[in-house]
C-alpha cells in the first residue's frame, strides 16, 4: 500500500509551493492571536505584578524618606504618653498619604495608600491601594476603610484570608504609626457598602471605636464577592519616638536604598 | 504572511533571524507598555469596592 502511496504524495508537496493561500494566512492569523492572548495572561497574572509590587513598595519608601526628612532626630522618651493619636487632613484625591505595612502578608510589606477608589489609584503600578473617600482617616473614631487587588496590580491584599487574630495592622502617616489589631474576615457581596460605614453593618450607630476596614475581591481571580478584614485600633507611636519596636527593621529598610 | 516577511528582509539568514528578534522584542515592548494596560482597563473583572 505504501509503494502506491508515494508516487501520490510527491506531486502534492510540489503544489504547496504555490503562492501561501487564504487559508494558510488565516491560519498564521489565529495562531499569532492566540500567541497574544497568552502573552496577556502571562503580563495580567505575572508580570505586572511583580513589576507592580516592587514600584508601589518603592513608592511606599519614598513616602517614608520624606516624612523622614520633615522629622528632627527620633527621641524614644516621647514614646512613653503618645497621647490621643492625631488625625491628619482629607488628603487630595489620587494622592499617596499613607503606607500600610501588615507583617503577616510579608515581612517587606509595605504599600502606599492614596486618596479615593478610582481605576486611576487601584490599577495603577505605582499606587494600588485607595482609601474610600468620605469615610475616617487613620486613628480617627469611626473607619478607615481601604481597597486594594486580590491578584492583579501588585495583589496587596493576596494573602488577606491568611491574617490571624490579633496580627498588627500598622499605617504610617507623615505624623506617625498607628497599629491596629487584626479582628475579624468577612465575606459579603459588592454591593454591601456596610462595611464600610463608621460602624460596619449599623449604619444607626454612633462610632465609639477607631477601626480599619480592608476590602478586596474575593476569590482570587474573581469579583463575585468581597472579602473583608477588620481591625481595631490598638496604640500609635509618634513620628519623633521612633517606629515601633515590630516594624523597626522594615521602617529602616528603606533608609537602606 | 510571516514567509512573506521573511522574504522582505534583506540580508543573509543570520541578519534575518537578528532582525526579527529586534521586531519581536519591540512588540513585545509596546504590547507591555501600552496595549496591555488598555486592553487590562477595558476588560478587568476584578472589582475589589463594595458600592451601590
Amino acid at each position: 500500500m505504501s509503494e502506491a502511496a508515494q508516487p501520490v504524495l510527491r506531486p502534492r508537496r510540489r503544489a504547496r509551493r504555490k503562492p501561501t493561500p487564504i487559508v494558510g494566512v488565516l491560519g498564521e492569523v489565529l495562531i499569532t492571536v492566540g500567541v497574544l492572548i497568552l502573552l496577556f495572561l502571562g503580563w495580567q497574572l505575572w508580570f505586572n505584578n511583580v513589576v507592580s509590587t516592587a514600584t508601589q513598595t518603592a513608592t511606599a519608601d519614598e513616602l517614608s524618606h520624606e516624612w523622614e526628612a520633615t522629622t528632627a532626630t527620633p527621641d524614644p522618651d516621647q514614646t512613653s504618653d503618645p497621647g490621643e493619636p492625631v488625625v491628619m487632613d482629607t488628603p487630595a484625591i489620587n494622592e499617596a498619604f499613607a503606607n500600610l505595612i501588615v507583617p503577616r502578608l510579608g515581612l517587606d510589606f509595605k504599600r502606599p495608600i492614596a486618596e479615593g477608589v478610582g481605576t486611576k489609584v487601584l490599577n495603577n503600578t505605582k499606587l494600588g491601594m485607595g482609601h474610600y473617600t468620605g469615610t475616617q482617616l487613620p486613628g480617627a473614631v469611626g473607619n478607615f476603610a481601604l481597597a486594594s487587588h486580590r491578584s492583579a496590580y501588585g495583589g496587596a491584599f493576596h494573602n488577606i484570608h491568611q491574617l490571624r487574630v490579633g496580627d498588627s495592622i500598622y499605617v504610617e502617616t507623615a505624623d506617625g504609626w498607628y497599629r491596629y489589631v487584626f479582628r475579624d474576615l468577612e465575606y459579603v457581596r459588592a454591593s454591601a457598602v456596610g462595611v464600610i460605614l463608621p460602624v460596619p453593618q449599623h449604619p444607626e450607630a454612633v462610632p465609639t471605636e477607631r477601626l480599619i476596614t480592608l476590602t478586596t475581591c474575593n476569590p482570587f481571580y474573581s469579583s463575585a464577592e468581597r472579602i473583608i478584614a477588620y481591625g481595631v485600633f490598638d496604640s500609635w507611636y509618634p513620628r519623633a519616638g521612633g517606629p515601633p519596636p515590630e516594624i523597626a527593621q522594615i521602617a529602616t529598610a528603606s533608609g537602606v536604598n | 504572511m510571516y514567509l512573506a516577511l521573511w522574504r522582505i528582509l534583506p540580508g543573509p539568514r543570520w541578519l534575518r533571524v537578528a532582525l526579527l528578534v529586534i521586531m519581536a522584542a519591540l512588540v513585545l515592548t509596546a504590547l507591555v507598555l501600552w496595549v496591555f494596560p488598555v486592553i487590562d482597563q477595558l476588560t478587568s473583572p476584578q472589582d475589589v469596592t463594595v458600592e451601590e
